[in-house]
């Protein structure tokens, strides 16, 4: 799902530094932020908002309740902030925290699977709707970056993402939604999952996608994108990376050839897909897609 | 992290799945020891290259021994041989175990269905490359719900067909055991290749490869303790001991980039100019405050011939990264022709300072920056 300004939002660890300064931008930009969660600080207020002992209570205490919680939140306690918002019946669960051992983000992700909840993350910097809202850490309020307009950009990677949608508004194009995905091997939004989400968006026209070598995200992508109306440009990078931490077996042979810079390429490429070469190319492909 | 097999063995062990006897040494006479004591019941001994790579078998670190004597001849050669990119200073000394077949076994964690996945193949003993090859088809799945752990009936289902010949109940019950070490241990990868059949019946455990997910390491302290670090450059152990994500590559074009996905991307596009990076550094995430530890690390490189220092700011601010790099750049004096790129979270403020401090402008892209930096690097070599 694409956020929205209209969305109510709480973050669990709204009272830490990070949670505290991220807040705090993000409502100045306008989501709408409507609580948070500390179990040690349950009845105070924080920043101008209550803040409750779990997501569940959060749930219940507040006057309409809540739809996406972000988690600012270290590595070890995330399972348990998640599972908390999960319960709580959050549409969506956005989760920016790195490092989290991957057996309890599968756990995290089977919780979410049966009660329906969108989990985006973990290790995302999270996602922008310029104009509107933005969750996580990222720099939404710079509109040389984050100019609203009708380009969908998808990344894995913040900073990478970020690139991205500076050189799409420096070609004279504008931003509809920024959808970071997350760069650990397992996420709960995946490519696909996000191309689809700014496929059915309004306000998207075109979608830039931005890829890493690894997994097999990138090729799921390219089966929907065979049927897209929309046009599509994507960068992956990683290609002139040396052959890094190498798979287990085990995994080498559930994946087959999937996973280099080639077979994304070559995938994208036959459905369609204008792949870039360097970021900076975005700003012509573009053009020439969108007429 | 990866574990050898002399590290893995004991937890296949502690889930109850029976692994050969033996112990390990680090030199021939303690290896001829060992032996002395197992060959007590007759039988062989077979000495085994500890090493964190496959193909041992093949680079002829596995040999077997009837003797203690043999087996110290047999230790001598393997120990200080390179198999890999790894010189062999350990050697795992086992019961030679008599076996009619192999079978291949394992659970990973699973992108595609979020979960674990318990695997099985009766083309055990060889590559999964190689059995993959032989037949595409005989390797078996199971996806496992990880808040229920796998259902026995389901693991028997999976064996179904397969061939096991009266085997599948002792099979399914190792591959149960098999998850539990998994899940016990916060394994990437489990894996027993071979799982052998005794000639005596039953089944064991003749290797196991394991790899621990590096974000679990903080609650396996005693555990990561028997791992194998990375092999590591000195650069990059540098690297490590400042916790800043540094490789060492073959060029000479110095990158510095905050984020990984940025970081690679900046080596992409200085090869798209023809030059070679060298090196990988990102200072993004929380170590975006250590741009003056990754300036030094990169000078440190004599290899280097120009720099290119490529910011996007999301949630690091490409002024607290610049301000680091500037002060290191005070205190080293550096030569090194240089080229930045400063987009994001606090550039203005970034720009700014860059032209106070070392009185230059950032490049209009990220681009031009690593066109110049290519470009100076042929022009010093050519000097």
């Amino acid at each position: 799902m694409i956020i929205r300004g209209n969305h109510k939002v709480i973050v669990q660890g709204i009272t830490g530094k990070q949670g505290t300064f991220w807040s705090e931008r993000m409502m100045e930009y306008g989501t709408k932020i409507v609580g948070g969660v500390n179990p040690k600080k349950a009845g105070t207020e924080h920043i101008g908002v209550p803040v409750f002992g779990s997501a569940v209570d959060a749930m219940k205490g507040l006057d309409g309740g809540f739809d996406v919680s972000i988690l600012f939140i270290p590595p070890m306690g995330a399972k348990a902030a998640a599972l908390d918002a999960i319960e709580a019946g959050a549409k969506a669960v956005v989760c920016l925290t790195e490092h989290i051992p991957v057996q309890d983000v599968m756990y995290m992700m089977a919780a979410a699977k049966e009660r329906g909840t969108q989990i985006i993350g973990p290790n995302t910097a999270g996602g922008v709707t310029p104009g509107e809202c933005f969750t996580g850490f990222m720099p939404a309020f710079n509109d040389k970056i984050f100019r609203p307009g009708n380009v969908g950009i998808i990344s894995r990677s913040g900073s990478l993402g970020t690139l991205m949608c500076l050189n799409v508004v420096q070609a004279g194009f504008g931003i509809s939604a920024f959808v970071g995905i997350g760069g650990d091997p397992i996420i709960g939004t995946t490519t696909r999952d996000a191309l689809e989400a700014l496929d059915a968006f309004e306000k998207t026209e075109a979608v830039v996608m931005v890829g890493e070598i690894g997994g097999a995200m990138e090729e799921h992508a390219a089966e929907y994108a065979a049927k897209m109306n929309k046009p599509m440009a994507a960068f992956i990078a990683g290609g002139a990376a040396p052959p890094g931490k190498k798979m287990g077996h085990a995994g080498a042979i559930v994946m087959g050839d999937k996973g280099t810079y080639k077979s994304k390429a070559d995938a994208l490429s036959a459905a369609g897909v204008a792949i870039l070469d360097t970021p900076m190319d975005v700003g012509p492909v573009l053009k020439e897609r969108m007429g | 992290m990866n574990f050898e097999e002399h590290a893995g063995k004991p937890l296949l062990k502690a889930a109850g799945i029976p692994v050969p006897e033996g112990a390990t040494a680090t030199d021939a006479d303690g290896a001829a020891g060992i032996a002395g004591k197992l060959l007590a019941g007759g039988g062989k001994v077979v000495v085994k290259a500890q090493v964190p790579t496959g193909k041992r078998g093949k680079a002829g670190g596995i040999k077997l021994a009837g003797s203690a004597d043999e087996a110290k001849g047999v230790a001598a050669a393997i120990l200080g041989m390179t198999i890999g990119e790894h010189t062999v200073g350990k050697v795992l000394v086992e019961q030679a175990t008599p076996f009619t077949r192999e079978f291949y076994a394992a659970v990973i964690n699973d992108p595609e269905t979020k979960g674990p996945k318990i695997l099985f193949s009766t083309l055990g003993g060889m590559d999964v490359e190689e059995a993959a090859e032989q037949d595409p088809n005989a390797m078996r799945s199971l996806a496992v719900d990880i808040r229920k752990g796998p259902d026995a009936a389901a693991v028997r289902a999976m064996l179904d067909g397969a061939g096991l010949d009266g085997l599948e109940d002792a099979v399914a019950e190792v591959l149960i055991k098999l998850y539990d070490a998994y899940t016990a241990n916060d394994a990437e990868l489990m894996e027993i290749n071979p799982l052998a059949v005794l000639e005596a019946g039953g089944l064991i455990a003749l290797d196991c490869k394991f790899t621990m997910d590096d974000s679990a390491l903080p609650r396996h302290e005693e555990l990561a303790k028997t791992g194998t670090p990375d092999k590591l450059t000195g650069l990059e152990a540098k690297g490590k001991e400042l916790d800043l994500k540094y490789i060492e590559l073959e060029g000479d074009v110095g990158v510095i980039a905050n984020g990984a996905g940025l970081t690679m991307t900046t080596m992409d596009v200085v090869r798209h100019h023809g030059g070679v990076p060298g090196n990988f550094l990102e200072i993004g995430g929380e170590s975006y405050t250590k741009g003056t530890e990754a300036l030094s690390l990169v000078l440190d490189n004599p290899k280097i011939k120009s720099l290119v220092i490529n910011f996007c700011g999301a949630f690091a601010r490409t002024d607290v990264m610049t301000e680091g790099i500037l002060n290191a750049w005070d205190e080293l004096k550096p030569t090194l022709p240089t080229f930045w790129s400063v987009h994001g979270t606090g550039d203005v403020e970034a720009v700014a300072m860059l032209k106070e401090r070392l009185g230059v402008d950032p490049l209009p892209d990220m681009s031009a920056a690593c066109k110049a930096a290519v470009d100076a690097a042929k022009n010093a070599g050519d000097a």
